[in-house]
């Protein structure tokens, strides 16, 4: 199909809390997505920047800098933010304008500096901001709202720590294998059981930290790929979905105080995160029976186990069955996070869905050395950011 | 004593209740409330009246913070750590019923809860010094 958009190439800096300033992050990772595409900055006709909000004024943080950085060639730009989901927002800024014929190749970037510690609100005397408030009033940091959601899934589906450190230890494996994820050791049930609780049930190691770390794609049209990559080497970019839910919601989402009334509305056939990831399959054009390999957001360990099941790759409570049969980690049946996951590279806000995204074309074209899932034809990444931000990605072979 | 937020819950005997604001054309219930706007797309609106939501219902879920939280927080010193609870809350939907509602809870531990415990709403103080709406255990 020529109408198709394909990722020509990926590239990433290390995750860690180096403390440098976001720019080289990203200006790394894009020299070494053009790097993979065989191609050079001159050569790109759009680049579209995923913000950070953490380190300066909006025009400074966004795709323009990075032109900069690279050089002012006169390329098209444009900039988003979507907390989490920015990159996935970018990535769908850059595939619209590719398939409206406006450009033939576009690069992608996202980077962050995160701070140490707990994220939390911009500074300021701010109560018209709900972000601003959860903190002010309640004390609820994004912590406090995964262990809320471990909790219930432990009432609702007798969910136990043992089985959110497994989360851990898996996840853990499979970074070990990933030179760009920020943690790379070995982890047992018994250390991260060990590890001092930050919001019940979630234990330190429950729980993602926040890094510094910058990916990139190179996005660009079938017809224009073909001039420029080996055939086989095309990954598709076959759905990108950043929907919103649908009123009335019935789960406590961050940063909210209260659900959603369902006096005038019954809720909504699908809970926003499945909703996410079925607008994704509709537009792919395939299930979840047919994937590969998936990346989600485990912000928690808990959560990961959530979006097991919002994903379709089993039904609710059954997540953790899949995981203790081996189905989710490297060499099951569908490897979840066989990056590593937030557990091993800690979310660096603009650049995690872009991340993902690395992953899934880097296992799609069998580039992923240790982590390489034999024969993978097709996978979905999926994430939310604060405010009702969904993005889900999938791309195939 | 001062409220930490003005127009959300109102302090009652030794109890608190919760203020939300109802649509007069469709029914939907918010919290928190929403003067003159309604979160229903399919509605057409019609203005809000304040309503009182139930003041009692069921742990949906519950958590604490062990470490002290970030400003604009201030935590109390020495810091103790916060139980948080989401409520759902008992009553007719047209009264706010099933609507879950994130607070702090007094008095009791994460040790102390359980998801489908019944609690209230009280008000308590923050460190320093505003109240807010609380949890506690039903009398």
């Amino acid at each position: 199909m020529s109408g198709d958009v394909v990722v020509l190439g990926t590239g990433m800096h290390p995750w860690g809390k180096q403390g440098r300033p976001f720019l080289e992050y990203g200006l790394a990772a894009a020299r070494a997505a053009l790097q993979d595409a065989g191609l050079t900055w001159p050569d790109v006709q759009y680049l579209v920047g995923a913000d950070t909000i953490r380190n300066g004024y909006p025009g400074f943080v966004a795709g323009a800098s990075y032109a900069r950085a690279l050089g002012w060639t006169g390329a098209r730009i444009a900039s988003c933010y979507a907390a989490c989901a920015s990159g996935a927002q970018a990535v769908d800024l850059a595939r619209t304008r590719i398939l409206a014929g406006l450009c033939d190749v576009a690069l992608v970037v996202g980077a962050d500096s995160a701070p140490k510690g707990f994220f939390k609100p911009v500074g300021g005397e701010r109560p018209d901001d709900p972000d601003w408030l959860r903190f002010r009033l309640l004390g609820a940091t994004n912590p406090a709202y995964f262990g809320l959601y471990a909790r219930r899934r432990m009432a609702l589906h007798g969910s136990t720590p043992y089985d959110f450190a497994a989360v851990k230890v898996k996840n853990a494996r499979a970074g070990a294998l990933n030179p760009m994820a920020r943690y790379r050791g070995a982890v047992t049930t018994e250390e991260v059981l060990a590890s001092p609780v930050v919001a019940d049930p979630l234990r330190l190691m429950d729980i993602c930290a926040t890094s510094d770390g910058g990916a990139a794609v190179v996005l660009a049209s079938r017809s224009y790929a073909r001039r420029h990559a080996p055939a086989g080497d095309l990954v598709r970019l076959a759905a990108v979905s950043t929907v919103t839910p649908t009123f009335p919601g019935t789960l406590l989402e961050l940063p909210d105080f209260a659900t959603d009334s369902c006096a005038a509305v019954p809720p909504p056939e699908r809970p926003f995160r499945a909703a996410v990831a079925h607008a994704a399959y509709e537009e792919a054009g395939l299930g979840p029976a047919e994937l590969s390999l998936a990346e989600v957001y485990d912000l928690s360990t808990a959560m990961e186990l959530d979006w097991v099941e919002d994903i379709g790759l089993c039904p609710p409570g059954e997540a953790g069955k899949l995981l203790r049969d081996g189905v989710t980690a490297l060499g099951g049946r569908v490897p979840v996070n066989p990056s590593g996951g937030l557990a091993s590279f800690g979310e660096a806000i603009p650049a995690q869905a872009i991340a993902q995204l690395c992953e899934l074309a880097d296992q799609l074209r069998g580039r992923a050395g240790p982590r390489q899932v034999p024969g993978a034809k097709a996978g979905l990444a999926a994430n939310q950011g604060l405010f009702g931000h969904g993005s889900a990605i999938v791309v195939t072979r | 004593m001062a409220y930490a937020i003005e127009g959300w819950f109102a302090v009652e005997g030794d109890g608190a209740v919760l203020l939300g604001t109802r649509c007069a054309g469709c029914g939907t219930v918010c919290f928190p409330p929403r003067p003159g706007s309604c979160p229903n797309p399919w509605c057409a609106g019609g203005g809000t009246e304040a309503v009182r939501l139930p003041r009692r219902g069921r742990v949906w879920s519950y958590t604490n913070a062990a470490y002290p939280p970030p400003a604009p927080y201030v935590a109390a010193r020495p810091y103790v750590p916060v139980t948080l609870a989401a409520v759902e809350l008992d009553g007719p939907r047209a009264e706010g019923g099933g609507i879950v509602v994130l607070g702090q809870v007094a008095g009791l531990t994460v040790d102390e809860l359980e998801v489908g415990m019944e609690l209230e709403l009280t008000a308590g103080p923050l460190a320093d010094g505003p109240l807010v709406w609380m949890w506690r255990r039903a009398s």
